[in-house]
Parts: structure tokens; sequence; C-alpha cells
């Protein structure tokens, strides 16, 4: 229990200085790779995150085409630099996982029956990894879509909540995932109000439950904002020139 | 029946537009009475219709479109074409070939061969077929002179301009021939490579400031100035 008390001190300050209800500094920007039909780099306190969209194009090999709809297909890989043990760079069972999951919050944005027998691809790269990236790489993901142009619904942003020392917090980081007592993402469309992923690992109580859903998606919110801005700031500066 | 936007105002995918009675128009789709934008780019309403002039998008065939495409591929009894879509177009030889076509005699390649350039119409396209495209009109076939730019094909309206004004002055002041594929991909045939070069920076231009207000006077301007030095430059020689 010792060790638990660290994590948030007795004026409800944690470990980075963050208090319970509040995120880490959020930096994104949109365009930043020129091979990419549409990328986007997130910088969500101390995760560094590139995402890149192709499509929608022929989908290689072509077994995996669907007749009626469009396939979206997500790789989410770490960097072997990215954490401070070296990660062998062949994709592990979290990664396969993760691929998924990213790949399913995402899904319910797009319409997939407007354009049959294609396929998008997104590629995740997490350079520099700090407690959850699948949120960050979810958003980053949601970014480099809007800019190949693929139509979207809304799109999409994840952020986590958590129990940190019996206190439900917003947006955990490293040691607060690895010694907390529950983790919460969560991906919402926030102009649909439709959540697209949501999982937690841990146990809460119903209430607790609740609050760390509302938590994370008051989380998301904020992001939503940024996002909106750093895919509006890459057409902005056009536009600005002329003035 | 609220509208929640300026004209010409900056959207996300996502943002709600307008309520009530309104229709979807372009990169726009709606959901219980609400109507959202599907791409980004700047909204406009057209009395009821409410359009979003994406600023990222592809191009998706269409028939009757022109498009300037790259051959992939010589086949067994025509070609793939690439032509910027999400799918891949197929000319048969049937039509390049004004006569039956026969696999023994006929060398497909000696025709059009991979990477050569072609100016074609599509044909037929459906959500079960890839596009097919035809090159039986006067005007298509392959391209043999000129350079070729890409820009957005959203931008392929505003290059053409209200009633094709914006094109047809670029034409006139350069006199060179400028193709429109409607996927992007414009081909420019002048009679010296400065001319060409006139031309391609003006459609540059256009692409870059194409949501902008005033751009044909600005764009009449840097084609008069270019002229002006070239001029100059001759009268140096």
């Amino acid at each position: 229990m010792n060790e638990k008390e660290k994590l948030i001190d007795k004026k409800g300050v944690r470990l980075d200085g963050r208090k319970a209800d509040e995120l880490r500094p959020v930096k994104l920007q949109v365009g930043v790779l020129s091979n990419a039909d549409g990328s986007a780099y997130i910088e969500h306190g101390k995760n560094k995150i590139l995402a890149a969209a192709f499509g929608p194009r022929e989908m290689h090999p072509k077994h995996l085409a669907q007749p009626d709809r469009m396939v979206l297909r997500c790789r989410y890989h770490m960097a072997p630099f990215s954490v401070q043990e070296r990660k062998s760079p062949a994709p592990s069972r979290r990664e396969v996982e993760l691929s998924k999951v990213i790949k399913e919050s995402l899904e319910p944005a797009l319409f997939l029956e407007l354009y049959p027998r294609t396929g998008v691809d997104v590629f995740v790269e997490v350079l520099q990894a700090d407690g959850g990236t699948r949120c960050a790489s979810i958003t980053a993901a949601a970014l480099a879509i809007a800019d190949a142009g693929v139509p979207m619904k809304d799109l999409v942003v994840a952020c986590a909540a958590g129990k940190v020392d019996d206190t439900v917090v917003v947006d955990l980081f490293d040691a607060e995932d690895k010694l907390g007592t529950a983790d919460v993402p969560v991906a919402y469309m926030p102009n649909l109000n439709a959540v697209t992923l949501l999982q937690m690992d841990g146990i809460l109580t119903p209430d607790e439950f609740e609050r760390a859903v509302n938590m994370a998606m008051d989380g998301c919110k904020k992001i939503y904002a940024l996002q909106k801005e750093a895919l509006k700031t890459k057409y902005m500066v056009v536009k600005e020139v002329e003035e | 029946m609220p509208i929640f936007f300026e004209k010409k105002q900056l959207v996300t995918p996502g943002e709600l537009l307008a309520e009530g009675d309104y229709l979807p128009g372009e990169n726009t789709y709606a959901e219980a009475g609400k109507i959202y934008a599907l791409r980004i780019g700047l909204v406009d309403s057209d009395n009821k219709k409410i359009n979003v002039v994406a600023l990222r998008a592809f191009y998706m065939p269409k028939t009757g479109d022109i498009v300037i495409g790259t051959v992939v591929e010589v086949g067994f009894n025509g070609w793939t074409v690439d032509i910027k879509a999400p799918y891949t177009a197929i000319l048969r030889a049937s039509d390049v070939l004004s006569r039956p076509f026969k696999p023994q005699n006929d060398e497909l390649s000696a025709v059009l061969n991979t990477g050569d350039l072609i100016v074609a119409k599509i044909a037929s396209y459906d959500r079960a077929h890839d596009p097919q495209l035809t090159v039986g009109e006067p005007g298509l076939g392959k391209i043999t002179r000129g350079q070729i730019l890409h820009v957005t094909p959203t931008k392929i309206p505003r290059v053409i301009g209200r009633k094709g004004s914006m094109i047809s002055m670029i034409k006139q002041e350069t006199n060179c021939q400028i193709i429109l594929g409607l996927n992007g991909v414009i081909l420019v045939t002048g009679k010296t490579l400065e001319e060409e070069e006139i031309a391609i920076e003006a459609i540059k231009k256009i692409e870059a400031e194409s949501h902008t207000s005033g751009l044909t006077d600005r764009i009449t301007q840097l084609l008069k100035e270019k002229k002006q030095v070239k001029v100059e430059e001759n009268k140096v020689e």
C-alpha cells in the first residue's frame, strides 16, 4: 500500500504535477509526410506517434478485397527505441491486438459501403511511448484519414481514464497505468455523441466506472477541439498567404 | 431551421452545418434531420442545398468523364490504366484498333506500352465493375508531347473557371493547348517550353489559392507580367 500512496499526494497532485481531471499537453500536426495520402503527428505528453493513411486504393493481396465494401487495415507498431528496454521490432501479441482495436474504433466513422473492392491502409508508428498510446494513436489515425480526403462521419478522438490510489483520474501516463488499479480507454465521436471503443482493465465499482467514462469523454472533447484546429491549420496557411 | 456556418467557412468532417429543412449536397450527409460535413472544405449553401467544396479528396470515376491515365500493364486483349482513382481502368484493344482484334496478328505493346500516357473517356463504370475507357473520339488517345501536372481533383472546376473563363484565358495568353483530366491530371502542350512553363505556373497558383476571391484578376496579372518578362528577354538577345 505504501508504494501506491506515492502516486497522488495529499493535495491531490499526481506524480507528473497534474490534477485528477487534467490532461497532459497535446500537440497535433497534420500533413507531415509527403509520400502518404494523409498523415498526422501527435505529441500527447511524452508519447510521440506518427500516423499515415493511404487510399482508398486497390486491395493487395486481391483476395482480401470485399465485393460490397471498403476494407480498413491498420498497423500499430512500436519502434524498437520507443521504450526504455529495446522492443523487438516484430509485431507482438499486444500490437496485433491494438491494430485490431484501432481499426474497429475508426470503422464506424467511415462510409465503407461507398467504395467497394477498395482498401484504406493506416500505419501507426509509436516513436516514443509513455502510457495511453492506443488513445493517442486513434486520435492521430483519424486525422490522417481525414487528411487523405476520405469521407468521414466525424473525427474519432480517444482518451483514457482510470483509478489511481482510490481516485478516478483522466489520461493515465505510464507509471499510473502500471501501478494504478484500473484503466478505461474510450474512443468517441463528439458530434454524433457515439462511443466507438470502450475497454477496461482492472477493477472499478459501477459508480467509479461511470465517472471514469464521463471523465474520459470530457477529455476526448478537449482533444477534439485541438484535432479540428490542427486539421484546419494545414489549410489555413494557404488562406493567410493571400490575405 | 438554423444554419450553423458562415459562407466560405472552413469546416472539418463531422461538423454540424444545418438543421431542419435542408438538403445534403456535395461532401455532406444527413442524419436525423441534421446535416454534417464529410470532408475538410469550405461550406456554401445554394437555396436549400448545402455543399462543401472539399480541399482534399480523391477522384471517383463517372461515366463520360475525360481523364488522363498512365498505362501500367499490357494484357492479352487490352491495357490496364492508372487513372488516379481507387480503381484501375481497363482499355480494350478492340477499342483502340479500329478493326477486329486478333491476338496472333497484333502486338499490343507496339500500340501502347507501359508508361504511355493517354487521354481517354470513361465509357462505363459501376460499383461492381472497374471503369472501362474509350479513346474512340476526336482528341482522345496517346499523348505524344507536352507536360503533365497534378492537382487535387476537386480543384479542376476552379481551373476551368465560370463557364470556362479561367482556362480559356490561360489558353489564349500562353498559346498553349490544355487538356484537363477530371481525375486531377492536366496536360499542357505549347509551341515553346517557356509558354508551357507560364501556363503551369498559372495553374499551380490557381490550385494553391483556389478558395480565395479575386483570383481571376491575379492570374491575369501573373500572365501579363510573365509575358512582359519574356518579351524583354527576347529584346536582350
